[in-house]
């Protein structure tokens, strides 16, 4: 083959990888079908969008950079209370809210980045944990200003673009989530297919190499580190939005545990594994809550074991082989 | 006088008691066929680890191209052509062999931060990475996932990742390192067929290899320079036999 034509093919891998997927489109009309066919758990299908946002920002530092945290809530917590904290006091704007809230995270995550893109492996665990806890800590001694571990109440969000008011089926809710869910998630998917997307690939795959081909680990791990603080901040500012309440324990340990559980049960470094896990993890917990509210998290563990022991990427990893099994014997068949 | 592409002054390097570099003075030219030997422990990866910026010298300096850059972060020294592969495979195992000397393109023309355009429009880059893959004789494993390579081919591809920062100083470390005798000339014909532009040490045990490759030869041992010489010199001395070579010939 010539060299022409073999360039052609390499130039037809990488368009590949940017072309939307058939169940690419049939995601996102479900997303929408949810609204017609659940109009009762229009609030669950909210949350479940920003818990998904929020594990797609890890999914960008952990699947995509290979920079693991146990704190990522830090990020997600700010988003929240800033947000909760301006509609308290006097500014209920969303969309000005949800913007300060990754704003702000974005900041926070800048001045992280000092540390974190200096440490790795189980340190790097530590320290972003050890972040978390701080902040944490301060949310709950800061009690005339966060409300402490009351949470910050009384909040009001004013009308959505001065027209659509949050009602209580969380209709306007839903459909302003699902659009700003889904404007970050072509920003997430432009980045992995993008120059930049290649380099964090090449993070994951070997960091120690990449100084070695000229790469500025440092500066490509902060950029990246604050692109998923602000996606993680906006998408905490969201949930505020949408309970018009913030919990202290958007900042709590629980939900970077739950936030990492759900990526991996999804499946990391494939960007839908954040919406499958995520989707999959409320659902459960929904329905599970109602039938022992105690020990539901017996069989989240349950699940997580049998999909990290059983599944090569979880659940989208396990499709996607699945997929590949059928077209092999379907391929197979027509060849004999 | 030839130009010198790099240069060390007074080199030194301890972990701990143990002096693994010790005042090492070394030059080499441009377009250089350099071989470094020495038994093991010798500190030859020591002393690439140390040219590349990856280990901190304790004293000494370094310089490329007539200016130091002992202070330089590794990557620095890559942007000002000075490359290095490893003797241990160093690649990235899930993506293939185009996507990984594609990223090295993208970080020598800097655009590695950049999220527009997409890859798949950045066709200069792409033809650039396929064209150093085919020159090297792997442009047929081009778009395979690296992991399923054969050894053979990860050891050229590990040649190619160094050769897409366009260097003019390339540090091999062990290149044929556990591929087959029979097999491991079709790598030095890759690396003779480099440009002569380029400056190449290579860190190499089979000194067939060594006697058919390099046109100088500097010997460690215990971390200082033993001798230094063109080949026929080094094969010829009693000392450097003693402590090396007649160890290490067989038959």
């Amino acid at each position: 083959m010539t060299t022409e034509a073999q360039t052609t093919k390499a130039i037809a891998d990488f368009r590949a990888q940017v072309r939307w997927q058939w169940y690419e489109p049939l995601f996102w009309l479900g997303a929408i079908a949810w609204y017609f066919l659940f109009p009762t758990y229009l609030p669950l299908g909210t949350q479940i969008l920003c818990a998904a946002l929020f594990a797609l920002s890890l999914d960008l530092i952990l699947g995509y950079g290979g920079i693991v945290s146990l704190g990522h809530t830090t990020f997600f917590g700010i988003g929240a209370y800033t947000a909760g904290l301006l509609a308290k006091h006097g500014w209920g704007e969303p969309i000005t809210c949800l913007l300060a809230g990754g704003a702000l995270a974005a900041i926070a995550g800048w001045i992280c980045s000092f540390v974190i893109v200096r440490v790795q492996g189980v340190a790097l665990l530590l320290v972003t944990l050890g972040i978390n806890l701080v902040l944490y800590e301060a949310a709950n001694k800061a009690y005339t200003i966060t409300g402490g571990a009351d949470g910050l109440q009384g909040i009001e969000f004013w009308k959505l673009f001065g027209v659509f008011d949050y009602d209580i089926y969380g209709r306007v809710s839903f459909v302003y989530t699902l659009a700003v869910v889904f404007v970050l998630f072509l920003v997430a998917r432009r980045i992995v297919h993008s120059p930049f997307g290649l380099a964090l690939k090449g993070m994951r795959e070997n960091w120690k190499r990449m100084p070695a081909l000229g790469a500025a680990l440092r500066r490509h791990g902060a950029l990246i580190f604050v692109l998923s603080a602000a996606i993680a901040g906006l998408s905490g500012a969201l949930l505020a939005e949408s309970v018009q309440f913030v919990a202290l324990d958007s900042l709590g340990v629980q939900r970077s545990v739950d936030v990492l559980t759900m990526l991996i049960v999804g499946g990391t470094g494939v960007l839908y594994g954040s919406f499958v896990g995520a989707t999959v993890y409320m659902v459960v917990r929904d329905q599970l809550a109602d039938l022992n509210p105690a020990y539901w998290y017996f069989w989240i563990g349950l699940i997580l074991v049998v999909i990290v022991l059983f599944t090569r990427n979880g659940l989208v990893g396990a499709l996607s082989d699945a997929t590949d099994w059928l077209k092999r014997r379907r391929g197979g068949g027509t060849a004999s | 006088m030839t130009a010198i592409a790099l240069a060390t002054h007074g080199l030194n390097k301890s972990f701990g008691a143990l002096k693994v570099t010790q005042d090492v003075r070394f030059k080499l030219p441009v377009g250089a066929r350099h071989a470094l030997i020495g038994p093991n422990g010798a500190g030859k990866t020591t002393f690439i680890n140390l040219l590349t910026g990856m280990l901190p010298p304790d004293a000494g300096t370094i310089e490329l191209d007539g200016t130091e850059i002992t202070a330089l972060p590794p990557h620095e020294r890559v942007k000002r052509g000075l490359a290095r592969t490893y003797q241990i495979n160093t690649l990235f195992p899930d993506l293939t062999p185009l996507e990984a000397v594609t990223l090295v393109a993208c970080e020598r023309h800097g655009v590695s931060r950049q999220w527009f355009p997409s890859l798949a429009s950045r066709r200069v880059l792409i033809e650039e990475a396929y064209a150093l893959l085919a020159q090297l004789g792997i442009g047929d494993q081009a778009r395979r996932p690296t992991r399923h390579l054969a050894y053979g081919h990860q050891r050229v591809l590990e040649i190619a990742l160094a050769l897409a920062t366009h260097p003019h100083v390339l540090l091999l470390d062990e290149p044929a390192a556990g591929v087959p005798a029979q097999e491991s000339g079709i790598l030095y014909e890759v690396i003779s067929g480099l440009p002569k532009e380029i400056a190449v040490l290579f860190i190499e045990h089979d000194m067939d290899l060594v006697f058919r490759f390099a046109s100088y030869i500097t010997v460690l041992a215990s971390g200082r320079v033993l001798r230094e010489g063109p080949p026929a010199e080094i094969a010829e001395d009693p000392e450097v036999r003693a402590v090396y070579l007649g160890t290490a010939v067989h038959g």
